[in-house]
């Protein structure tokens, strides 16, 4: 607490994109290897503009596609620099093959990820279908609300993942364009030395060294794979506990913690809405109006999507009458096909006091969503309380010619 | 003057006018404040000429909401000859517009049949291309919405212009900001001048 | 096979690394040989590419001078490990002088 005193703030007006390139640079990350690809691009722009102009002592490797980037990120954790690198869409797909790499190889590489929809079509604009295509890397996953959460949150991934029981690369993901360029004020240390303080670099882990030559990327046996993938298993348990423990420690530091699960208005609610990024601002800032106006819902967000803080979801959100889990991503083919709702189901499976859960998907390829969406849905998940028959698939809302009545 | 919990300002302009940049100047300049605010566009694939639409909100208190603003507080229309269905989308009754054009207030509240105590005009094409030689009128129409909304003062617009535009680009657009800033003309000014 | 005990998930260093150097000598291959080579040192010029070639660095080179009947004189002679040598040819085909006889092991 007394450290947060001392701390000299900068509050400047900067996109969620900046705010990563700022935390990157605070962190004094020693190798970036990126390929450009919108929304993700005035990141790492803006990343080079530091080395440029000599703020940030990095180097920064210009590669020809993204699988090369994630390539270069992960030889360079395994010579032991903290690296970085960011991406979205089709670049997270060009580097899948590499995601399992990185995590395999346990190398604690950072890497922000400004979310949007696949082609094709093609779109620019935003969804989740990216991010949660790479839902079973193992890479530890954080979706953040603001500019100044992926500030802060760039900085506990570090500490995650280079924290010894971990060694897990970690994602930070946010809403390509709805938050990637949007202009907010964020808090920035004028002194970026309190933030290597907190996370320092760990130079003390397997790394490629002349000195003590070592072998990485080894074939397994079928007598070998399995345990090293079990060693991920563990990893992943790991990292939920650091990502508790870290955020605590940043709120201790820094003045601010977000938690795994951001709630509001829970008391009493007979429906809760579950979401995540962006998204859950217009939800929560519309739910707050609805319960001005007397109507019994709630909010939730979810920050850590891998691990799944599943004992939290059922802790936090069990005591409402429905759950709905609002989507940005699709799973084709799969009856509850949210991928968030999903986990969710899974979660309260075998709960004889579980909540009915209803699955909504919305934005895909950034539709718009305004608070008339949130009072719609929520209007429409009392209708099925009131009958109480839950649809069994999920609903996709604001399709044209869809209809739920 | 409106005094506001909230404002929401919506830019209408065209691709290559800056209406993205003004939005995000008004906003730097509520930050240097001490202010909460947001900017963002309204994304498309990007084309000089086509309509564009951008945002800024401005708080007192922390904005979560990232909804594309459907009824703003001010409208800024940073080109006259935008189809008026374009800005009229979502109007409320108190909704104040903010117009370059050569128009008076009063013959441009005709046109869009609201009443003309909601309308303050402008030439902003004509400081724009006597100041800065193009016609890029955002930094002018900042000027001109604080002029006539005082939700920021003209020194923190100032400052955040001078942030934006390095060198002697800065210094000429904030005489844009300051000559938009005196020129804005509306029934409420003539009044009150 | 003998039943090996192979170690846990937690007794194994993360990501699969290999931290010892060179352990690949810790394993004996030299059982798996069906033909095994054998270097006639009468025909052998020491060219050193059956060093180069060989999968398993199986050759060393040793400080055992040798002197050819028609009295031509080597400072070194080369040696094959039979504990890691795996009898895969490789040498046999690459010695551009025929110098590596092939021998079906008899065991």
């Amino acid at each position: 607490m007394s450290i947060q005193k001392e701390i000299k703030w900068k509050r400047l007006p900067l996109s969620t994109n900046y705010a990563v390139a700022y935390a990157v640079k605070d962190l004094d990350v020693d190798v970036v290897a990126a390929y450009p690809i919108t929304p993700q691009t005035t990141v790492v722009e803006k990343i080079s503009e530091f080395i440029a102009n000599g703020e940030l002592d990095a180097e920064m490797i210009h590669v020809e596609s993204e699988h090369s980037a994630l390539s270069a990120t992960v030889g360079a954790s395994a010579a032991g620099a903290r690296a970085f690198t960011a991406t979205a869409s089709q670049g997270l797909e060009l580097m899948h093959e590499i995601l399992h790499i990185a995590s395999g190889l346990r190398m604690p590489v950072v890497m922000s990820v400004a979310t949007r929809a696949l082609s094709a079509p093609i779109s620019i604009w935003n969804d989740y279908s990216d991010l949660m295509n790479a839902r079973d890397a193992s890479w530890v996953t954080l979706i953040v609300a603001s500019a100044q959460e992926a500030y802060d949150t760039i900085v506990q991934a570090y500490k995650i993942a280079e924290s010894p029981d971990v060694m897990l690369p970690v994602m930070v993901a946010y809403d390509g364009y709805i938050m990637s360029h949007t202009y907010e004020p964020v808090l920035v240390p004028e002194d970026p030395s309190i933030v290597l303080e907190f996370a320092p670099k760990n130079y003390n882990r397997l790394r490629l060294d002349p000195d003590r030559p070592m072998t990485f990327g080894t074939i397994a046996n079928p007598d070998w794979y399995y345990e090293f993938k079990y060693q991920q298993v563990v990893a992943m348990k790991n990292a939920y506990r650091k990502a508790i423990e870290v955020d605590k420690e940043f709120g201790k530091v820094f003045g601010r913690s977000y938690g795994i699960l951001e709630t509001c208005c829970l008391d009493d609610a007979d429906v809760v809405v579950l979401t995540y990024g962006g998204l859950y601002g217009t939800f929560l800032e519309a739910i707050r109006k609805m319960r001005e106006n007397g109507v019994k819902v709630g909010a939730a967000r979810l920050r850590l999507w891998r691990p799944f803080p599943a004992e939290d979801v059922v802790r936090e959100l069990g005591g409402a009458k429905m759950l709905v889990v609002v989507d940005r991503a699709i799973s084709y083919g799969a009856q509850i096909s949210g991928p968030v709702a999903m986990e969710v189901m899974n979660a309260f499976y075998g709960d004889p006091d579980a909540p009915s859960i209803m699955s909504v998907v919305v934005g895909i390829g950034q539709r718009t969503v305004t608070s008339y969406t949130v009072r719609e849905i929520v209007d429409y998940a009392f209708r099925v309380l009131e009958r109480g028959r839950v649809p069994r698939e999920t609903l996709y809302w604001g399709v044209r010619g869809v209809k739920y009545e | 003057m409106i005094v506001l919990p909230r404002y929401e300002i919506r830019w209408h302009g065209r691709g290559g006018q800056g209406a993205v940049t003004a939005s995000m100047v008004l906003a730097m300049a509520a930050i240097y404040e001490g202010k909460y605010a947001q900017a963002f566009p309204e994304f498309g694939a990007e084309r000089r000429g086509a309509p564009v639409k951008a945002y800024t909100r401005i708080d007192d208190e922390p904005i979560r909401t990232r909804e594309p603003i459907l009824h703003p507080d001010i409208v800024v229309v940073l080109d006259p000859s935008l189809p008026k269905k374009l800005y009229l989308e979502g109007v409320k009754d108190t909704t104040v517009f903010v117009v370059n054009t050569k128009k008076s207030a009063r013959e441009f509240a005709s046109m869009l049949e609201v009443p003309v105590d909601r309308v303050y005009t402008v030439d902003a094409f004509k400081i724009a291309l006597d100041i800065l030689k193009v016609p890029i009128v955002n930094t002018a129409m900042v000027g001109a919405l604080v002029g006539v909304v005082p939700i920021v003062s003209i020194e923190s617009v100032k400052k955040a212009v001078l942030n934006t535009f390095s060198g002697k680009l800065g210094q000429v657009n904030v005489m844009a900001v300051e000559r938009a800033y005196q020129e804005i003309r509306g029934i409420a000014k003539e009044v009150s001048a | 096979m003998a039943e090996e005990k192979l170690p846990a998930w937690n007794e194994l260093p993360p990501g699969a690394v290999v931290i010892e150097p060179g352990n690949m000598a810790e394993r004996y291959t030299g059982d798996w040989r069906v033909f095994r080579p054998v270097i006639n040192q009468e025909k052998c010029i020491r060219c050193l590419l059956c060093w180069v070639y060989c999968p398993d660095d199986a050759f060393s080179i040793v400080e055992e001078p040798y002197v050819t009947q028609k009295g031509r004189k080597y400072k070194f002679s080369l040696k094959i490990d039979y504990n890691h040598c795996k009898g895969c040819g490789i040498c046999v085909e690459e010695c551009p002088v025929k110098a590596i006889d092939f021998v079906e092991e008899v065991k």
